[in-house]
C-alpha cells in the first residue's frame, strides 16, 4: 500500500515536471495552474506515504536512503507550495519540480525496507536534529532553483536578447529577494541543526565532534551560506554573485546528502 | 437586407484627405441624422477618428446605398466625388462584419494592438444608439465586435509588449525592479524622447525625480514639470549614488560617465542595481559600463531593437487574432441567418409538432383503454389546434418585409426558440 501511494505521488510529480518543461517552451497561463494542481495531488499522496511509514516504524521515517531522499523531496514541495501561495510566480514550478522529481526517482531506486533505528539514536534529538537539517536544506534547494532563474533573467537583460523566457520570468529584484529570504530561513535552521547534532552526538556517542565526513561537509555547506550572508551584508554581493553562490551552496548540500553517504564510511548513513 | 461598411483609413487615404472627410463636433451629429434619413437605410452608425472615417449601414440594396452615401459625402463636405472615390472601401455582409470585428480588435490599426480604437468605436455606436439611428442588427454587431476584441485581448498577446522606445524603457525597468514607486530617477540632459520616457516612468509610479541639466534654469523648469528637484549638472555623479534609473540625453560629444567612475559608484551603493538608458547620439555613457554587475545599460539602438522585436511579436499574435475574428464572424452570420424567415417558420413548426407529440404521448399513457377511433379524433383535434396557433406568425413572417428582423427576433423570443443561442 505504501508502495502504491509512493509510486502515485512519483507519477504526479513526474507529470508536473513534464508540464513544467512544457511551460519553459510554450507560454500558457493554464500550465502553471495545472502544474500546481498536479504537485498538490502528489504532495497529498506523498504526505500519506510518510504518515503510513511513520505508523509502521514508530518514528520519523527518514532512515535509509529511500526514506531520507523522499522526506527531503517532501520538505522541498512543502516550501515550494508555501512560496507559490506567498508570491504566485507560476514559472518557479518549472525550476523546482525537476529537482523534486529527480530526488523522488532516486529515492525509488534505493531499497525500500525500513531500516531499524539504532537504539543509541532513539531520543528526541533525532526528530529535532533531522527535521531542522532537512527543512534547512530544502530551503537551500529552492533558493538554488530561484538562483538559476535569476541568472537566466540576468543573462537576457545583459545580452539584450529578450526572447525565450524573458517575459515569463519575474523581475530580477524579486528573484534576488526570494533567493535571499530562503537562505535567511535555511541558514538558521542549518545552524541549529548542527548545534543540536553536536549535543546529540555527545549524548549518543560520547563526544561532541568526531570529524565524521558528514560533519565536515555540513560545516563546509554552513560556511558557504555564512559567506553568502556575510558578503551580502558587508560587500553588497547581491544579484548574480549571490545567485551563483546559492547554487554552489546547494551542490554542497547535495554532496553532503548523497556523496558522503555513498562514498564515505560515515556514522550518518541514514541508519 | 445587407450590412455594409463604407470608409477610408490611414492605408487608403492621406492625412489631408482624411481631414477633409472627418466629422467633428456638431457636424458629427448632423451627418449621422442626415445619413439616417437617406432612403433604404434602416440603421446607421458613424465613426470618425484621425485614422479612419467609416459609415456602418444596415439597409436594402447595398450597391445603391453606396452610391447614395458617396453623393451624401460629396455634398456634406463640399468635395468632389472623384477626389475621394479611389480612397474608399466598401464591404458588404461577411466582409463588412469581418471588417468591423478587425477594426474593434485593433488588427486594422496603424500600430497593431493599440487600445484606443475599441473605445472610439464604442463611443461611436453609443452615440448612434442614443440618437436612435441604430437598431437590433447594428447594436448586436457592436456588442459582438466588443466581445471579439476582448477575446483577442485575453487570448493573444497582441497588446502586451511595448512598441515605442519610451514604453520599452518602462517595460525593461519593470523587469529589473520589483516596483517602480520606490525607485529614484534622474534625467540627465533633456530632449523630446528623454522627456517622454521620463513621463512614462512617472506615470508608472516613480516619485523621486531629479533633473540635471547643463543649463540649471532649464533643469529647474523641467523639474517643476515633473514634480521633482533640479540638480546641478556637475553634481550628477554624486547623485548617481542615490539613483536607480537614469535617462541620459545630453549633447556631449564624449563619454560623461566612464567605467571606472561607475565601478566606484557601484561599490559605494553596495551593488544596488542601476538601470541606465542612454538615448543620446553620440552616446554619452561608456558602453563598457554594461559589463559591471547590477548595471544595465541600454542605448537607443538597443531600445529600438526591443521595439522591433515586439512589433514582430505582435504581428505573430495578429495571426492568432485573425482566427478568432474569423470564428466570431461565423457565429454572427449564423445568428443573422437565423433571423431569415424560412428556417424560422420551420423551427416554429418543429416546436409545435414536438409539443403536440409529447402531449399526445402523455394522453395515450393515461387513457390506455381508449379505442382507435377516439384516439384518431383526439389527434386530429391536437393537430388543428397547433396549426391554427402557428398560422398567424407564419403568415406574418412570410408577408412582412419592413420589420422582418424585429419580427423574427420577437417570434424567437416569444416561442422560446433561442436555446442554442448564447446570451451574455
Amino acid at each position: 500500500m505504501e508502495t502504491i501511494v509512493f509510486e502515485l505521488a512519483l507519477t504526479f510529480y513526474f507529470a508536473a515536471t513534464l508540464i513544467g518543461l512544457l511551460e519553459i517552451f510554450k507560454e500558457s497561463k493554464g500550465l502553471s495552474k495545472l502544474l500546481l494542481i498536479l504537485t498538490a495531488c502528489g504532495f497529498v499522496l506523498h504526505t500519506l506515504n510518510i504518515i503510513m511509514r511513520y505508523y509502521t516504524c514508530g518514528y520519523l521515517p527518514i532512515t535509509g536512503m529511500h526514506q531520507a531522499t523522499s522526506f527531503f523531496a517532501w520538505c522541498i514541495v512543502l516550501i515550494f507550495l508555501f512560496l507559490q501561495f506567498r508570491y504566485q510566480i507560476g514559472i518557479i514550478g518549472a525550476f523546482i519540480l525537476p529537482i523534486v522529481f529527480i530526488l523522488m526517482l532516486s529515492s525509488s531506486t534505493f531499497p525500500r525496507g525500513i531500516i531499524p533505528l539504532s537504539p543509541v539514536l532513539q531520543s528526541y534529538w533525532f526528530n529535532i536534529h533531522t527535521v531542522l537539517a532537512f527543512s534547512g536544506n530544502a530551503s537551500f534547494a529552492i533558493a538554488s532553483g530561484v538562483g538559476v532563474m535569476y541568472l537566466l533573467q540576468e543573462y537576457y537583460l545583459k545580452s539584450k536578447r529578450l526572447g525565450g523566457l524573458f517575459r515569463r520570468l519575474p523581475n530580477l529584484q524579486i528573484l534576488d529577494e526570494i533567493n535571499y529570504r530562503l537562505i535567511t530561513i535555511g541558514f538558521p535552521l542549518l545552524t541549529i541543526a548542527i548545534i543540536t547534532g553536536v549535543l546529540w552526538a555527545e549524548s549518543a556517542w560520547g563526544s561532541y565532534w568526531r570529524w565524521d565526513p558528514k560533519e565536515v561537509w555540513s560545516l563546509i555547506t554552513w560556511t558557504i551560506y555564512a559567506l553568502v550572508l556575510h558578503l551580502r551584508a558587508i560587500k553588497g554581493w547581491r544579484g548574480k554573485k549571490a545567485a551563483i553562490l546559492s547554487i554552489i551552496g546547494f551542490l554542497s548540500v547535495l554532496f553532503t546528502f548523497f556523496g558522503v553517504n555513498l562514498l564515505f564510511e560515515s556514522l550518518h548513513i541514514f541508519g | 437586407m445587407d450590412i455594409s461598411v463604407i470608409g477610408l483609413n490611414h492605408k487608403t487615404a492621406s492625412v489631408d484627405l482624411r481631414e477633409k472627410l472627418a466629422f467633428s463636433g456638431q457636424k458629427f451629429q448632423e451627418a449621422l441624422m442626415g445619413l439616417k434619413n437617406l432612403p433604404m437605410i434602416d440603421e446607421v452608425a458613424l465613426l470618425s477618428t484621425c485614422n479612419r472615417v467609416e459609415i456602418y449601414v444596415y439597409g436594402r440594396n447595398s450597391e445603391k446605398t453606396y452610391e447614395t452615401i458617396k453623393n451624401f459625402l460629396s455634398i456634406f463636405h463640399q468635395i468632389d466625388k472623384t477626389e475621394f472615390e479611389p480612397a474608399l472601401y466598401f464591404y458588404t455582409n461577411r466582409d463588412a462584419v469581418k471588417h468591423v470585428f478587425r477594426v474593434a480588435s485593433s488588427l486594422d490599426s496603424m500600430i497593431i494592438g493599440e487600445p484606443q480604437i475599441l473605445g472610439q468605436l464604442k463611443e461611436a455606436f453609443d452615440f448612434a444608439l442614443n440618437k436612435k439611428t441604430t437598431g437590433s442588427i447594428l447594436n448586436r454587431l457592436m456588442k459582438k465586435a466588443i466581445s471579439t476584441a476582448k477575446r483577442v485581448r485575453t487570448e493573444t498577446r497582441i497588446a502586451e509588449n511595448a512598441v515605442s522606445i519610451s514604453f520599452a524603457a518602462v517595460e525593461l525597468a519593470k523587469k529589473i525592479f520589483k516596483e517602480l514607486p520606490g525607485k529614484s530617477f534622474m534625467l540627465l540632459g533633456a530632449g523630446e524622447m528623454a522627456e517622454l520616457a521620463a513621463r512614462h516612468l512617472i506615470s508608472n509610479g516613480v516619485k523621486d525625480v531629479k533633473v540635471a541639466n547643463r543649463t540649471y534654469e532649464r533643469g529647474c523648469e523641467l523639474a517643476k514639470e515633473f514634480n521633482g528637484k533640479a540638480v546641478r549638472f556637475e553634481d550628477f555623479l554624486k547623485e548617481l549614488l542615490y539613483t536607480d534609473i537614469v535617462i541620459c540625453s545630453t549633447g556631449a560629444t564624449e563619454y560623461i560617465l566612464k567605467k571606472e567612475q561607475m565601478q566606484k559608484i557601484m561599490k559605494d551603493r553596495k551593488n544596488k542595481p542601476v538601470f541606465i538608458i542612454d538615448i543620446s547620439v553620440p552616446r554619452n555613457i561608456d558602453p563598457d559600463i554594461n559589463q559591471i554587475d547590477n548595471v544595465y545599460l541600454y542605448n537607443i539602438d538597443d531600445l529600438q531593437q526591443v521595439v522591433d522585436n515586439n512589433l514582430l511579436e505582435r504581428r505573430k499574435e495578429a495571426e492568432k487574432a485573425e482566427a478568432i475574428v474569423e470564428e466570431e464572424v461565423e457565429k454572427f452570420l449564423k445568428w443573422l441567418e437565423s433571423l431569415d424567415s424560412i428556417p424560422l417558420i420551420i423551427s416554429i413548426r418543429q416546436k409545435a409538432e414536438a409539443i403536440k407529440k409529447e402531449e399526445l404521448e402523455k394522453f395515450r399513457h393515461r387513457f390506455q383503454n381508449l379505442d382507435k377511433e377516439h384516439l384518431e379524433a383526439i389527434e386530429h383535434l391536437a393537430s388543428s389546434i397547433t396549426n391554427k396557433l402557428i398560422h398567424p406568425p407564419t403568415i406574418a413572417l412570410k408577408e412582412s418585409s419592413e420589420d422582418k428582423e424585429l419580427l423574427a427576433m420577437a417570434i424567437k423570443k416569444l416561442y422560446g426558440l433561442n436555446e442554442d443561442e448564447e446570451e451574455e
